[in-house]
């Protein structure tokens, strides 16, 4: 995906670029936020990520600014570490996702990820099925399957599994599923996460040959066929 | 030196002006005494003049000259001590019969009245007294000058105004010294709140204000400002014991950090166990992280006014995703986990922070809590309460365990930071609220309460 950096500190700049030219993205840098303006509204791209403090116009008025004139490419806004507040603040402006420095590189990617799947998905008729290897989830009736088996779930294990399904085969971290399945912006100091991941790998990994919910060292837990 | 200095002195400046105030205010006073006494005198005398002087010219009118001849003979006879002053003369004033040797040689003025020294025939010292007089000319031409002698008005007036010089004086002088001595006695107290001021600046911290025991304004001041000391004191031992903390508690992380990157340094090593050792030092690297994180959280909470995030949140649903979140953690470790909802109330509340700190309470219960022990959550009106049955925290330390990085001896070695009650602290602060610590016989039982 074409990714735009708008970040004026040359460090965080190049190790952002570095890790999407890695991941197989195409990044493209500015460092202030006059020549990110200009070339978020001339040049297409899949996502932005924008820092918060730019010299030229902050990030949150380039959010706006594009926003204003119907541009929809989703954005990620960085901010220094210990913001509280500025999260709220930088979703209002019009930004889709927002992240703390610093932050793991892994986290970076996931998040972008997600964010140009949520946006390309936009506009689709909702799905009602979603469907990894031989695994198949009815949102309708809420219930899943493997292999033909029905896998019993409580709501909240659904809502883990529906999070996992719907960015198959991408990274979805702790904090993003924090986010997505319990909806709440918290740092948890044990990782619970964990446990209840371990309790969906019970019912869904357990009795079957091919594990589909696989850890990634450093980053979070992605579902995909093991061997793809 | 010491006078520019009292010339400065704000008391000083404030006696003066109120000796001139209160100077002015006499002086005021005295004048209308004066213009009452000498004033309404002289109007008197000056009118019994010209009552007389009407009453000779109707004399003349009716028996003429040798008429008003007689008459003053016989008022000069009556008087011999020349306190009224007659002189009739001719037109070339001549004098024709009066108890004056001669016409006055001063002008009189527009009224036609002359005050001019009289000199006493009776009086051997021949001291002239003052005299007032009026010049009236009758049909004829003949000048008549009646007048009386002033000495008694003129000695009550230059009484009055001595006395009145005096009083002003007096008053001044009595003004200027309450105004020195006041400012004396001020400008010592102020002087004191000033030394012990500069003291405290130079270093001394623990140096008060001493009080003057009377418990007036400036025993308020100084009670005042030393409670004020008091608090930055305390603020400021909170404050370098914080830093303390800060420098000891990163210093083992760090040092822990550097360990394992040394570590990596040997060629030797094989691939999996050099990506084990990386994935090590990131996560005491990501452990640095949230701890500054939260270190800057609270900071920020504790800053109050942080209040845009506020809206509507429902405490029994708060409770409920807590304890469904960490129910798996406390089933793992073997505890009993149960959570209540009795008439919670909606509140007007930071919903995440809310959940940061009832997920730290939980946290905490969970990690002491011994196996086969249990964990209860309950939330009723505006509180929620987290209770355990683990080793709980003594009476003593109770107060001390909400301080950042500050952990019990015995739960030195569990993980953990020693913010995560410090950050409910700040929280139940930034809501008006508090978090209590009781015994749960046996265990701990902590209560947050929003305002």
């Amino acid at each position: 995906m074409r990714v735009l950096v708008i970040e004026d500190d040359a460090d965080v700049a190049t190790y952002i670029v570095k890790a999407l030219a890695e991941a197989g993205h195409n990044p493209s840098h500015a460092d202030n936020g006059k020549d990110g303006l200009v070339m978020a509204t001339t040049e297409n791209f899949d996502v932005l990520v924008v820092d918060r403090m730019l010299p030229g116009p902050d990030g949150l008025t380039i959010i706006r600014t594009l926003r204003a004139s119907e541009d929809q490419t989703p954005a990620l806004i960085l901010s220094a570490l210990g913001d509280v507040d500025d999260k709220v603040k930088g979703l209002k402006a019009g930004g889709d996702d927002y992240l703390t420095k610093p932050f793991a590189a892994a986290e970076l990617l996931a998040r972008l990820e997600a964010l140009t799947r949520r946006a390309s998905a936009k506009g689709e008729p909702a799905e009602t099925k979603l469907s990894v290897a031989d695994l198949e989830m009815d949102l309708l009736s809420r219930s899943v399957s493997r292999a033909g088996t029905s896998i019993d779930l409580q709501p909240r294990e659904f809502r883990l599994l529906e999070c996992l399904m719907r960015n198959a085969g991408s990274v979805v971290t702790r904090t993003m599923l924090l986010e997505d399945v319990w909806d709440y912006h918290f740092d948890p100091q044990t990782n619970v996460i964990d446990v209840h991941v371990s309790r969906l790998r019970q019912k869904v990994d357990k009795d079957f040959d091919t594990p589909l919910i696989q850890t990634v060292r450093g980053a979070g837990y992605v579902l995909r066929e093991a061997d793809k | 030196m010491k006078t520019a200095r009292l010339l400065r002195s704000a008391t000083f400046r404030l006696a003066l002006l109120y000796m001139l105030i209160f100077g002015g205010s006499v002086a005021v006073l005295l004048g209308f005494l004066y213009w009452a006494t000498v004033g309404v005198l002289s109007e008197q005398m000056d009118e019994t003049i010209q009552a007389d002087i009407t009453g000779l010219a109707e004399q003349y009118e009716r028996r003429g000259t040798p008429g008003i001849a007689a008459i003053i003979g016989e008022r000069i006879r009556k008087d011999p001590g020349g306190r009224t002053v007659y002189l009739l003369t001719d037109p070339l004033r001549r004098p024709l019969v009066g108890n004056l040797d001669s016409w006055p040689t001063v002008e009189p003025d527009t009224g036609g009245w002359i005050t001019f020294d009289l000199v006493d025939r009776a009086d051997p010292d021949g001291r002239p007294h003052l005299a007032r007089a009026k010049r009236f000319v009758l049909q004829g031409g003949l000048n008549l000058l009646v007048g009386r002698e002033v000495r008694e008005l003129e000695r009550t007036r230059r009484m009055i105004v001595n006395a009145m010089i005096w009083g002003i004086a007096i008053t001044l002088a009595l003004a200027f010294a309450g105004g020195i001595a006041m400012s004396r006695s001020t400008a010592r107290r102020i002087d004191a709140i000033n030394q012990t001021s500069r003291d405290i600046m130079s270093g001394d911290l623990d140096r008060r204000i001493p009080a003057g025991g009377t418990g007036d304004e400036f025993d308020q001041l100084a009670g005042n400002l030393n409670a004020m000391l008091d608090r930055i004191q305390g603020l400021m031992e909170g404050l370098g014991h914080v830093s303390d903390n800060i420098a000891h508690d990163l210093r083992t992380p760090l040092t822990r950090l550097r360990g394992r990157l040394e570590d990596l340094d040997d060629p030797t090593l094989a691939a999996g166990d050099r990506t084990q050792r990386i994935d090590a030092a990131v996560a005491e690297a990501d452990t640095l992280l949230s701890m500054f994180n939260a270190l800057l959280r609270i900071a920020q909470i504790e800053a109050g006014g942080r209040r845009d995030n506020f809206a509507t949140v429902d405490l029994a649903a708060v409770l409920s995703d807590v304890a469904e979140l960490y129910e798996p953690v406390a089933q793992e470790k073997g505890l009993n986990f149960s959570a209540h909802v009795e008439a919670a109330e909606t509140v007007s509340a930071d919903r995440d922070l809310l959940f940061q700190s009832v997920a730290n309470l939980t946290d905490n219960a969970i990690k002491y809590a011994p196996a086969g022990g249990s964990v209860t959550l309950h939330a009723t009106g505006r509180s929620i309460t987290v209770s355990d049955t683990g080793p709980g925290v003594p009476k003593e330390a109770r107060n001390d365990v909400f301080r950042r990085f500050h952990r019990l001896e015995e739960s030195r070695n569990a993980p953990g930071s020693g913010l995560g009650l410090s950050l409910v602290k700040a929280v139940a602060q930034l809501h008006g609220g508090e978090v209590r610590l009781e015994d749960n016989r046996p265990g701990l039982k902590a209560t947050l309460t929003l305002g």
